[in-house]
């Protein structure tokens, strides 16, 4: 069994390299006669063992500046509310959003909150979304739906002022009572309306709040703005109603979406906006990944060049080491930005120092006459001294700026943290790569010279 | 082993050369701020067919756009002005499309409120004064003394103050802009100036643990001798790297990976030359007092 101590190794490596295949790569080829024709996917894992249900897809997230897509940021107006409920108003805000923009099929946003001093923010980040306009109509409107009935109840009031300014008593039915709000269309001029499911209570309070405005207008607002004014023809008990405005389809849709994920506590307001093209990230993308390709290649002639047969080893390690963060950013998943990319590339240059270290030292060992597996073993241990603590260093200036307890008097915002958190990733699988890997290739393939090991 | 500390005096000269010069130019240079700074729009049109640049300066000028740079190229447009909203934007739009008859499309629209870039400056400057603090602890901690400790975070600003010096200088002469892709390079030029220093402060303190804290002055030296091949070496392989980025990386990164090739440079170079004597002189005063 000479080789069996390289089967789990090998196994281990065709499953990393599995991972960390590209998406959709379409492979068409001929060899002589017979066609090759493919398409290449990454690891998916999809089972059910004993009930639990994994699944895992490995493919890469792209942030905002790679894929493109609209970056916003809304403040909250706090000024009437109460100190002790701020916080809990803008977390609130934060989920509805989220759920708004979840409803209306964004993949992948990213809703977060900011505080900065005195004033709250809410940022929202939409890959993919390019019209900005109609992700902030959809996002910053608050939805308070209101049922409104005529002011006084003796009909004073001159009859040549607008129905809706006459609409000023609060019927006390609105958006909580509602159950489910969807679009329907006008079975007879074919447009399209909002319908209205009440909750069993809303059903009741529909149903008094008809009974006393039979012939009157009831007013239906969003926002105190009305949105439509039908007069009752008879008490409604089914606990069903239908906004009918001059609506698009897509008004409608956006409308339905807003009452059924609530009424935002706190109104806000656009401050920031950003609309990255994708075609800017894509050109971007693909020509740092051919520098950066071409920037490791030159590494890894030049370790192969210095230090020769170790320099191989550190090459394999250093490959081994590009796969399995990459692997990380998959599994975890790590949203990948411009700067996110930039820590990585340092963790890199940070990989190969830990290997030059190890080298050094165990050349240091060689000089001083010990044979080479002494000197392995008192090489590697020396250097870990320093590659723990310079690794460890770097971890403690990432963590800090990753600002995992998300405090407010440290940077909140995506870019500082991404790449934060990839030189963390990169720091962290270095360093297990520098003391486990390396040391396994050293065993598997290094030949002293002149055969001796 | 070769007394590279007999040159302390050079390698003084040479920093405080870059360092002045540095300061110099942010003084009477300044620096360029982006719009993450001071706020404003950022916005980027490809126009096609391609018009002529008189034609599209007219429109836009037409439209009362408070612009501080124009750029007309031969695919679109590029400017930047105080914040625009979405209206002023459509009808910049609408306007080019209709009197040139081509097809305008949005390549980048960024709109900030200059509040957040002082928040975020503000912000990015406690979280590395705290990172510093957690360096000088871990540091005191891990080599048993303030001394090391103290020489790296004084190499550190050393490294800080290069960077920012020459970026003011790129800043004056090739367009660099200060943003926040600038603060994370020079985030991480902070890491790695420590992060390379505590390599030959390890050798030292192996030696104070093997050969006593005899004489720092020749320990210092045998060290310096020992890691220089894999300072240069490392740093060699990182400049590799960030050379294949400066030179073909696209151009939104440019000025950043330029930084932080500067970073490695000076954070290579401080570690030997600069940390290195001042832990000698810290070590030597507390031998006499």
């Amino acid at each position: 069994m000479k080789y069996s101590k390289y089967i789990l190794p090998v196994v281990a490596f065709v499953v990393l390299v599995w991972m960390c295949l590209p998406e959709n790569m379409h492979v068409k080829f001929q060899v002589q006669k017979s066609k090759v024709d493919f398409t290449i996917q990454p690891l998916s894992i999809n089972l059910n063992l004993f009930g639990w249900t994994i699944k895992k897809d490995f493919r890469t997230k792209l942030g905002l500046d790679l894929k493109g897509g609209s970056h916003l940021v809304f403040e909250a107006d706090i000024s009437r509310l109460k100190a002790e409920d701020t916080n809990d108003a803008i977390l609130a805000s934060r989920d509805i959003i989220e759920k708004r923009v979840n409803l209306f099929g964004v993949s992948e946003p990213v809703v977060q909150t900011l505080r900065l001093g005195k004033t709250y923010r809410i940022s929202v980040d939409l890959p993919g979304v390019e019209d900005v306009s109609q992700a902030v109509g959809l996002i910053g409107q608050t939805a308070q739906l209101r049922f409104m009935e005529i002011g006084s109840a003796d009909g004073k009031i001159a009859t040549n002022t607008p129905l809706i300014y006459q609409l000023t008593k609060y019927t006390g039915l609105g958006g909580t009572d509602v159950k489910k709000a969807s679009v329907v269309f006008d079975p007879q001029t074919g447009k399209p309306q909002v319908s209205l499911q009440f909750t069993a209570k809303g059903g009741e309070l529909f149903g008094t709040v008809t009974e006393r405005n039979v012939g009157k207008p009831v007013g239906i607002f969003l926002d105190s703005f009305p949105i439509s004014a039908p007069v009752v023809q008879q008490k409604i008990t089914e606990g069903n109603a239908v906004i009918s405005g001059n609506f698009t389809t897509e008004e409608a849709k956006q409308l339905s979406v807003s009452i059924n994920s609530g009424a935002l506590p706190v109104p806000i307001k656009l401050v920031e906006q950003r609309n990255i093209g994708p075609s800017l990230g894509a050109t971007e993308i693909q020509k740092s990944v051919v520098a950066g390709a071409i920037g490791l290649v030159m590494v890894l002639l030049f370790m192969v060049g210095y230090y020769g047969q170790l320099g191989v080893i550190a090459a394999m390690a250093l490959i081994i080491y590009g796969l399995l963060s990459f692997a990380m950013f998959r599994a975890i998943p790590v949203v990948l930005t411009l700067p996110g990319v930039a820590g990585f590339i340092l963790s890199i240059g940070m990989a190969v120092d830990s290997n030059i270290l190890i080298f050094e030292r165990i050349k240091e060992e060689q000089r001083k006459g010990k044979s080479f597996d002494i000197a392995v073993r008192l090489g590697f241990g020396r250097a870990i001294d320093a590659i723990k603590d310079a690794n460890i260093t770097t971890l403690t200036v990432a963590f800090i700026l990753f600002n995992p307890m998300n405090w407010e008097f440290l940077p909140q915002f995506g870019m500082v943290r991404g790449f934060a958190l990839t030189l963390a990733i990169g720091v962290a699988m270095s360093l297990f790569t520098g003391v486990v890997i390396t040391r396994r290739l050293i065993d598997l393939f290094y030949h002293a010279p002149g055969g001796k090991k | 082993m070769i007394n590279f500390l007999k040159y302390t005096w050079l390698y003084s000269l040479i920093s405080a050369l870059v360092i002045l010069s540095g300061i110099v130019s942010i003084v009477t240079f300044g620096f360029r701020y982006s719009i993450d700074f001071v706020g404003g729009t950022n916005l980027e049109y490809s126009i096609s067919p391609v018009a002529t640049k008189d034609a599209v300066k007219k429109i836009v000028d037409g439209e009362k756009i408070n612009y501080s740079s124009l750029e007309i190229t031969k695919t679109g447009l590029f400017l930047k002005s105080k914040p625009m909203d979405e209206q002023q934007e459509l009808r910049l739009r609408t306007r080019l499309q209709r009197q040139l008859s081509a097809k305008v499309s949005i390549q980048r629209f960024e709109t900030v409120g200059p509040v957040l870039g002082r928040e975020t400056l503000q912000k990015t400057l406690i979280a590395s004064l705290l990172a510093t603090l957690g360096i000088l602890a871990y540091m005191s901690f891990a080599f048993k003394g303030f001394n090391f400790a103290f020489a790296a975070i004084l190499a550190m600003i050393h490294d800080f103050l290069v960077v920012i010096g020459t970026y003011s200088i790129f800043s004056r002469f090739f367009g660099a802009e200060l943003d926040t892709m600038f603060v994370t390079a020079v985030l991480t030029t902070m890491s790695f100036s420590v992060h390379d220093t505590i390599v030959i402060f390890d050798k030292i303190r192996e030696y104070f643990k093997y050969e006593g804290k005899g004489d720092i002055h020749h320990l210092a030296n045998k060290a310096l001798t020992e890691t220089m091949v894999r300072s240069l070496n490392n740093s060699m392989t990182i400049i590799f790297m960030l050379l294949a980025l400066t030179l073909m990386g696209g151009a939104t990164i440019r000025f950043f990976v330029l930084t932080l090739l500067v970073g490695t440079v000076t954070g290579t170079y401080s570690s030997p030359f600069i940390a290195t004597p001042i832990l000698v002189w810290l070590e030597q005063r507390k031998k006499k007092s």
